[in-house]
């Protein structure tokens, strides 16, 4: 076996330095819909209502866009400005913004142990979280652990639109999860049901089904930006987007 | 092997009066219009005599009758054969085929559920995409009359699935697994019969992860049932873009040019050569050998940057598009994508080598998880997995598509059926794939990227098929004369492929389970669809 420890040492390390310095290596993120353009037509071209006309602006409702790069590229009107960046973990729910008791401090602040259920995607988003356990991201590093039991887990991951027949099991993992908890949705389909719901058979998001404390858009976010959601669930990082629906009017929306 | 219109001129003559051929627009395929009872034989002929491979079954709720459309594809010559059957739609009772067409079995299992047609003498009908005891036994969301759109409301509490076991033995228990179990693994659920050591039976129940693409894709228009079909799986997206774009191209009569063509060809290459690294990486995972996993998963990680600085995505959404690609890819683009292909390569190639003199490696998946070439073909497995059994079919060289007959290229193919030689197979593939990316970046002429679709062209159905990198991929699709979808039929080599799961999962311990479950590489998402 002594080839492969020599194959490993001689590879040396690939890890980003991310979240201590931002990740400047290419094809890490494909980008947001930047909102801002004047021309409101461009609204009509997006295919899931992602793109909101406000005030004679463009808004961008980011847990609905999934990356058809359609107003990226249209050829009829000037086409919309494209954002950079990956930090795009955004906190929601009740208790957002509330200092953490003791209890959730002791529990998140240290290594973090992450389950994840499948809700229905379409393995783009399982495989971007696959990605973090590769060398680029390695979220080992930052005391991240993929459980494959809820009970032993403080995160809960979901994917996925809630398909009909995963509503239950999903409802079971997180009844199974000890308090303190997190959820983090993972992805367009988590947070607004994406290209597939509402339907008959899938829902529109996880919200509807468990409370969701972080949600983290695209399709699929790329692994960064999964990281960075994690980061927020345990307040290690501040809310990258400050609004979902990202309005014009507002300064430094952008993510990133 | 005969011509594809002897073929045609045989049956005709065999079932003289029953059986009518008629050519359509494209020039490879053909219908053939069978009367009910004779469909059974005539397919059972196409399969054993002459040859043929099951593509899929295509069911269609027409205006005044039920169409059954039997999709059969060969070598060269012999194109591809529809057969097709119709019924008055008070006619519900089809024969079943499964007698003769093993391959048959989950497609008419999955019309039976969703359409709610009877195959008389099919043994299993029954729980299938609708899960017991939570659906009632009348829905039927397929037909035109349920409304996908709405939420479903349940008139029944969920209950738990009771299987059926078969295994008597004494200790003999089934051990569940799923449907959310693993590290990060998507949902189903196995149910694994045992006497204690030894896998018996090997029961997967899938579908929890249905999103009813088929029936949502329906009333709307095409360039939205792409983003559909992107998304049946995500890492397969390009091929099945592809696919459908090309059953969309079909209908509205348009010639994509050939720059387009071979740019698809290149990124669908591209995505292949993706998705065997990411199959090479898991099959390393499963068996717990962590510095190969690093290594397959640090090319892994170099190939999808590659894709999003490349082309914008890392999984090669939004490109596709109705006549063409959604944006140009500079020719120097392309070959800086080659550069950095050809070292990924290179280290792919390394790492082979490296686990060819693995021993601890190779006792894992020598000789486990054994399909042989007759199950293969008796169950219609494609893509890797057949090929490793011996069953040398690829679409892109039985049938081509998008320019594909200009390229030459081997088709990787090994006889044991184990688990080595369908790691073999991936390694070989995604040498090839990038050897026709190489190609395909040289001979890319200048030309437009898309032909804009003229609007309106009307109502009209045809068949679009790539070979995506599980296997070959089938996207039937009719349109209404506003140009939206009125049938979208997608048929994906997963759903073949884990009907013959249980081939390989049976009569082996426990513990190979996993390693058989990542040489199979197969995806549930693209099954459930």
């Amino acid at each position: 076996m002594s080839h492969w420890v020599l194959k490993g040492l001689k590879t040396g390390i690939k890890s980003t330095r991310y979240p201590e310095q931002e990740e400047t290596r290419p094809g890490v993120s494909p980008g947001l819909p930047s909102p801002g353009s004047s021309f409101v037509q461009i609204a009509d071209i997006c295919p899931t209502g992602a793109l909101l006309r406000e005030n004679n602006h463009i808004a961008v409702d980011y847990g609905r866009c999934v990356h058809c790069f359609r107003c990226a590229r249209t050829t009829d009107l000037p086409p919309l400005a494209w954002q950079s960046g990956y930090e795009w973990g955004f906190l929601s729910g009740e208790t957002a913004g509330d200092a953490p008791t003791n209890l959730e401090r002791r529990t998140f602040g240290r290594s973090l142990h992450v389950h994840l259920v499948d809700a229905g995607d379409c393995e783009a988003c399982l495989s971007e979280i696959t990605q973090l356990n590769n060398p680029y991201y390695n979220m080992h590093r930052l005391g991240f652990f993929v459980t494959p039991t809820p009970r032993s887990a403080d995160v809960l991951l979901v994917v996925g639109p809630v398909t009909d027949h995963t509503r239950q099991p999903l409802q079971k993992a997180y009844d199974a999860m000890p308090t303190p908890k997190r959820v983090v949705a993972v992805g367009a389909c988590a947070l607004s049901g994406g290209v597939f719901g509402p339907s008959f058979i899938a829902g529109s998001g996880v919200g509807n089904v468990v409370p969701v404390d972080v949600l983290v858009p695209g399709c699929p976010p790329p692994p960064l930006a999964i990281l960075h959601a994690l980061l927020v669930a345990v307040d290690r990082k501040p809310s990258g987007l400050k609004t979902l629906s990202a309005r014009f009017a507002e300064e430094n929306v952008e993510a990133g | 092997m005969a011509n594809w219109l002897d073929v045609l001129k045989q049956a005709e003559q065999r079932w003289s009066g029953k059986v009518h051929a008629s050519f359509g627009t494209h020039p490879r395929e053909c219908e053939l219009d069978c009367s009910p009872p004779i469909v059974a034989e005539l397919c059972g002929w196409l399969f054993s005599e002459m040859h043929y491979s099951f593509g899929t079954l295509i069911a269609e709720q027409r205006d005044s009758h039920w169409e059954l459309r039997y999709v059969w594809y060969g070598e060269g010559d012999q194109g591809i054969i529809h057969v097709v059957v119709r019924q008055v739609l008070a006619e519900e009772i089809f024969g079943t085929l499964i007698g003769r067409v093993h391959a048959v079995d989950w497609n008419e299992r999955e019309a039976e559920d969703l359409f709610g047609l009877i195959f008389k003498g099919h043994p299993r009908l029954g729980d299938f995409v609708l899960h017991n005891g939570r659906w009632d036994e009348n829905v039927t969301p397929m037909r035109r009359c349920f409304d996908g759109c709405l939420p479903y409301i349940h008139t029944q509490m969920e209950k738990d699935w009771r299987p059926l076991l078969v295994l008597e033995a004494p200790g003999a228990f089934a051990m569940p697994i799923g449907p959310v179990y693993s590290g990060v693994a998507e949902s189903a659920l196995f149910l694994l019969e045992t006497q204690g050591e030894d896998v018996v039976r090997a029961v997967p129940r899938l579908f929890y992860k249905y999103r009813a693409i088929e029936k949502i894709a329906e009333g709307r228009p095409l360039q939205d049932a792409l983003l559909l079909s992107e998304r049946c799986n995500g890492t397969s997206a390009f091929a099945h873009g592809m696919a459908f774009c090309q059953a969309a191209e079909a209908i509205e009569g348009l010639k994509v040019s050939t720059r387009a063509k071979i740019l698809r060809v290149l990124l669908a290459e591209l995505e292949r050569f993706r998705h065997h690294v990411a199959a090479i990486r898991e099959i390393c995972e499963s068996t717990g050998l962590a510095v190969a996993t690093s290594q397959a998963a640090i090319l892994e990680e170099e190939l999808l940057s590659l894709c999003c600085a490349f082309t914008g995505h890392r999984y090669l959404f939004g490109l596709n598009a109705i006549g063409g690609l959604t944006r140009d890819l500079e020719g120097s683009a392309c070959l800086e994508a080659i550069r950095v292909g050809r070292n990924i390569l290179t280290r792919l190639e390394n790492l082979q080598d490296a686990l060819r003199y693995s021993s601890s490696f190779l006792d894992r998946i020598e000789d486990v998880g054994t399909v042989s070439q007759a199950d293969a073909e008796e169950f219609g497995l494609v893509g890797p997995i057949a090929r490793a059994s011996g069953v040398s079919r690829d679409l892109r060289e039985l049938q081509p598509y998008s320019g594909y007959e200009h390229f030459s290229f081997a088709v990787p193919c090994e006889q044991e059926g184990d688990g080595y030689a369908r790691l073999r197979v991936l390694f070989s593939e995604a040498e090839e794939a990038f050897r026709i990316m190489e190609d395909a970046a040289l001979q890319l002429p200048e030309g437009p990227i898309r032909i804009e679709s003229v609007n309106d062209l009307g109502s009209g159905a045809a068949l679009g098929w790539a070979e995506a990198p599980r296997g070959a991929t089938f996207h039937w699709l009719r349109t209404k004369t506003d140009g939206s979808v009125a049938r979208y039929r997608l048929a994906t080599p997963s759903f073949m492929n884990w009907n013959g799961f249980h081939l390989a999962a049976e009569n082996f311990a426990f513990q190979d389970f996993p390693i058989i479950m990542a040489t199979f590489g197969l995806s549930v998402a693209e099954n459930d669809r």
